[in-house]
């Protein structure tokens, strides 16, 4: 029996709270994401989005507070978080110098996939994410829509109950942008993953999510199913426009996210120009 | 609740804990294997450095005469600390590697994994002595072709590819412990740059410890690369023999990669931060 049919979130923040220094980049958060949802997650540069998913996914450590995953504390029970989650990073987390094949069969054999059903897996994840002709090339010669479908096929392979997408389309054209989300739907339907993504796309966000929070300093700042969140915000209102509302003229490029913005934004970039 | 957990993760749950150490282990490093025999150039380009030694250094320092080398030649002499030397420069910056995935994101996703932390390190260390075997191999050919006294018993091949092996899994996990500190590449080349030679020349290497003044003699004894060079010197060549004895210098070895580990497990998480 998966959790999901016992429990309602999936993810569960308690007075969740990071700080770097002086600075809090996630002040005592508390939301939840329920089991089976697409939960999209929006904020300006430096809102905590990134800090957020790095103590779900068990990277950092939280200062204060803590959260259920999966049913699991991360701060207690890191172990088996890691067991329940699957997490694609804003960065290129495909190894370029491997075949799609071989980034697969790595992932397999670190989360204990053995025998037939690691073959048959891998084959299922290339064929589910259109990959199967392109499985023994290099990916530093896949086309960034492939790299993301790859990232996804790998976190996916052990069936986590959760799967965190940061930024999952960051860099790719329209074309390729479709296809990822088809793909993320097609998770949903199939596997009844939970899925939180973080996205800077509002019409990422309103097509794909079924609840969407805003996130601004460390807080969440507006929480709702986009349907809901347009009509709070008036007649003919746009996502964006509840973002602008929400965030005030946080919408240039708020502050640190983190120790080191440079490194950062340098990372982003770099991340974005080679996905192009 | 573990019933309920052994149901969701079937993956692991059959499988007695240190074995799915040891295959979390042998993944992250046959990740590191296929990568390298993908694009092998970094193999060739290691290969100079002991040419350089063997080839240039010790004809020219051989004609001086004058370093007691224990009745060897000094061709003989020097030819295990070139092999151990080769192994430490290369190992040394095995940390770059580690500091380029994080940058890119791969190294994220094995921290993600259930692949324990200690898995993670370890596997990484088994991956370099891969590399370490190879240039041995190198090493052994130039060797042979410039008339070292090389013996070629099996247990003493064996013995010289476990004593390089080691070499290479302290070096490349000291180096591990170097990028989880500094984080940068930039630094950490200077680091690297600044480290590899006084670890060669406060060692045995290329003269034995009972010609140091006597402060360069603690440093010495205490850097693993003499009890490498200790070892292989006993172990390679006719004539050749272990000044401070093989268990001490296996010992020694043992106990300086086993808190190596223990140190990069622990700050090796902080790497993503």
């Amino acid at each position: 029996m998966r959790y999901s049919d016992r429990m309602e979130s999936a993810i569960q923040t308690i007075q969740l709270t990071r700080r770097y220094d002086s600075l809090v980049a996630v002040d005592h958060l508390e939301f939840s994401a329920a089991a089976g949802s697409i939960f999209g997650l929006l904020g300006p540069n430096g809102a905590g989005k990134s800090t957020l998913i790095k103590m779900l996914t068990t990277l950092l450590p939280p200062s204060s507070g803590t959260a259920r995953v999966a049913g699991y504390d991360i701060v207690r029970k890191p172990a088996d978080v890691r067991r329940s989650i699957g997490y694609v990073a804003q960065m290129l987390s495909a190894d370029g110098d491997l075949t799609g094949y071989e980034n697969l069969l790595i992932s397999a054999k670190l989360y204990g996939i053995r025998g037939q059903a690691r073959e048959s897996r891998i084959g299922e994840a290339l064929e589910f994410m259109s990959l199967t002709e392109a499985a023994e090339k290099r990916v530093k010669h896949y086309s960034g829509g492939m790299i993301r479908r790859l990232e996804i096929a790998q976190s996916m392979l052990h069936r986590p109950e959760v799967l965190f997408l940061d930024e999952p389309t960051i860099g790719l054209d329209p074309v390729a942008k479709r296809s990822v989300w088809d793909h993320i739907r097609e998770l949903r339907e199939q596997f009844g993953t939970t899925i939180l993504m973080t996205t800077h796309d509002m019409q990422e966000a309103d097509g794909l999510c079924d609840m969407v929070a805003i996130m601004y300093q460390g807080h969440i700042v507006s929480l709702g199913t986009p349907v809901s969140l347009k009509a709070g915000a008036g007649p003919e209102a746009t996502l964006n426009d509840v973002f602008i509302l929400s965030t005030g003229a946080a919408m240039t490029d708020g502050a640190a996210e983190e120790g080191g913005t440079f490194r950062d934004v340098g990372r982003t970039r770099r991340t974005a120009r080679r996905l192009e | 609740m573990s019933e309920e957990l052994a149901v969701r993760h079937a993956a692991w749950s059959d499988t007695p804990q240190p074995l799915a150490l040891l295959l979390q282990i042998l993944a992250v490093a046959e990740a590191d294997v296929r990568k390298l025999l993908h694009d092998p150039m970094e193999l060739f380009t290691r290969m100079l450095q002991p040419v350089l030694w063997l080839v240039i250094f010790a004809p020219v320092f051989s004609r001086t005469r004058a370093i007691p080398t224990g009745g060897l030649r000094y061709l003989d002499f020097m030819a295990p600390g070139v092999l151990a030397q080769s192994v430490m420069f290369g190992a040394i910056f095995y940390g770059v590697s580690i500091i380029w995935e994080r940058d890119q994101g791969v190294l994220q996703k094995f921290l993600v994994s259930p692949a324990p932390r200690v898995a993670l390190v370890a596997g990484r260390a088994l991956s370099s002595t891969f590399r370490a075997v190879v240039q041995a191999i190198v090493v052994y050919v130039i060797a042979l072709w410039m008339g070292v006294a090389l013996q070629f018993s099996a247990w003493r091949m064996a013995g010289v590819l476990l004593t390089v092996m080691l070499g290479a899994a302290i070096f490349s996990t000291f180096s591990l412990v170097a990028a989880c500190i500094v984080k940068s590449r930039e630094r950490f080349m200077g680091i690297g740059q600044v480290l590899t030679m006084p670890l060669f020349l406060a060692s045995n290497a290329i003269y034995p410890l009972s010609l140091m003044p006597g402060w360069l003699q603690v440093l010495a004894r205490i850097n693993p690369l003499s009890y490498q060079v200790d070892l292989l010197r006993g172990l390679m060549v006719r004539g050749g023999y272990s000044v401070l004895g093989f268990g001490m210098d296996a010992a020694v070895l043992a106990l300086w990669l086993a808190v190596l580990i223990a140190i990069a497990t622990k700050l090796y998480p902080r790497i993503v931060i």
